[in-house]
């Protein structure tokens, strides 16, 4: 049997990477330095975890995971004390109404609101659509605009399911809202998730006979500063995108990278010109090109791209990182973090300059979430 | 009538820790029971069925010794057996 794990022991000024795998999850903790980490865990062993968020809105940390077992379903626990207890797998049930013919099959994305609602929180599900609470995550509804939207039913799955896996509140207007999922791309809604429009202009969909259609696009990811919230990136099933305008319309922005196909994508915690991908090779292949792992940054709001390649295997990586296994942390200078198909969770202390590996032997990593403890 | 729900390890939390349950049921087949099921502890009925009333994919479900998958599903008779178990399929890697 796994060892009982006993929480991360963090404490103020400590950063946690939260690491979610196909077989549970891993709390890995340094002090501010981020040279030596600690680990903890496997949290709900044999599970899927793809959702991890830290709440720090409240006085105490609130750590939020969605364990998926193969039999008995998804499941939404929270912890108070950086995981050396759980919430029981009833409490805080995440259903949609039985007469809606849908059932969740797994949550995918964990969403603290914004930091004057400290009871607000969405989840993404699979199938797509958005959950909301607006009692601190005691209970939960799914946002009725999205879940009765009239294109649903020519929303198809892509590999990894039907899965609503960002969720992107506007930082400066409150009723505003883009969400994205595969396949279906990226939908807005203005008034408050009443209605919903997509909002894939200038995206393609290389996949289908139209390579433009107003919806169907497979987005893989948007990410986005609050100092800035109309632009956006956006890194796609093929292709790498900003807006500008809040998704009225999406320029390439795939300048100078080895592959505009890539799953995951994360934002500088300051810089909103500086954002960090890892492009994968083909689609059918899908792992690093040339065998090389690398990850690329801009500085420029994609007008150029840089490999980061020090401390990261440049011979022999078939590596794979997935949609939500990329992440920074809020430290100066950045911590940015991944995590492989393979195993293998990566660190880096500088804004990505240099790697150094966390822990290999991992099960395949599905989330990686990271966060200085307030 | 009353029969007996056997309840896998990993839902025991959902049962106080008790590896069997009882369930009154009024009528005869499983499907009856597992109503009883959702009217007695509905969080345990939850993990075993979807919100669309569907037996989880990888759940199956014996009476006596005979998967309701081959003998009916939830319109299975009762016919008398005095236990219903339930037990996670042999999946995963």
């Amino acid at each position: 049997m796994p060892e009982t794990p006993s929480g991360s022991g963090a404490r103020s000024g400590d950063v946690v990477i939260m690491v979610g795998t196909m077989k549970g999850a891993f709390l890995f903790t340094a002090d501010a330095s981020r040279k030596r980490w600690s680990m903890d865990g496997p949290h709900f062993p044999g599970t899927e975890v793809y959702a991890l968020a830290l709440d720090q809105r409240g006085p105490e940390p609130r750590l939020w995971a969605a364990p998926t077992s193969a039999f008995w379903g998804a499941t939404l626990r929270r912890s108070d004390d950086l995981g050396a207890t759980w919430s029981d797998m009833y409490q805080r049930p995440v259903k949609f109404p039985e007469d809606s013919g849908l059932s969740v099959k797994r949550i995918w994305q964990i969403r603290p609101g914004p930091p004057d609602e400290q009871e607000t929180l969405w989840l993404g599900v699979e199938p797509s659509c958005l959950f909301e609470s607006r009692d601190g995550g005691d209970s939960w509804t799914p946002v009725d605009g999205f879940m009765n939207h009239e294109h649903r039913e020519f929303w198809t799955p892509g590999a990894g399911g039907l899965c609503l896996h960002t969720i992107v509140p506007h930082s400066e207007v409150p009723d505003r809202m883009l969400v994205a999922f595969s396949t279906g791309g990226v939908y807005k809604t203005s008034d408050g998730g009443v209605s919903w429009a997509p909002s894939n202009t200038g995206v393609r969909a290389e996949f289908l006979p139209d390579k433009h259609p107003e919806y169907g696009q497979c987005v893989h990811k948007v990410v986005s500063h609050p100092d800035r919230p109309d632009r956006l990136f956006l890194q796609n099933h093929w292709g790498l995108y900003r807006t500008d305008d809040w998704g009225e319309s999406w320029q390439d922005i795939a300048n100078g990278v080895p592959s505009d196909f890539g799953f995951g994508m994360a934002m500088h915690p300051r810089d909103p010109d500086t954002v960090y991908i890892v492009p994968l090779e083909s689609d059918e292949f899908r792992c690093v090109p040339e065998a090389k792992l690398r990850v690329y940054r801009t500085r420029d709001a994609g007008a150029s791209w840089e490999p980061l390649t020090r401390g990261l295997p440049q011979e022999g990586a078939y590596e794979t990182v997935l949609r939500d296994a990329l992440d920074t942390d809020s430290a100066d200078p950045a911590g940015v973090y991944f995590g492989t198909r393979s195993g293998r969770v990566y660190a880096s202390a500088d804004d990505g300059d240099s790697w150094s590996l966390v822990h290999e032997g991992l099960p395949p990593v599905v989330c990686v979430k990271a966060a200085v403890i307030a | 009538m009353s029969i007996t729900l056997v309840v896998p390890g990993p839902l025991r939390d959902l049962t106080g820790g008790r590896s069997a349950i009882g369930l009154d049921v009024d009528e005869g087949t499983v499907g009856d029971a597992f109503a009883a099921l959702k009217r007695e502890n509905p969080a345990l009925y939850d993990r075993i069925f979807t919100e669309r009333k569907e037996l989880r994919p990888h759940v199956n479900v014996f009476v006596g010794a005979a998967d309701i998958r081959w003998s009916g599903g939830l319109a299975t008779p009762l016919d008398g057996a005095k236990e219903v178990v339930v037990l996670p399929s042999v999946s995963g890697g």
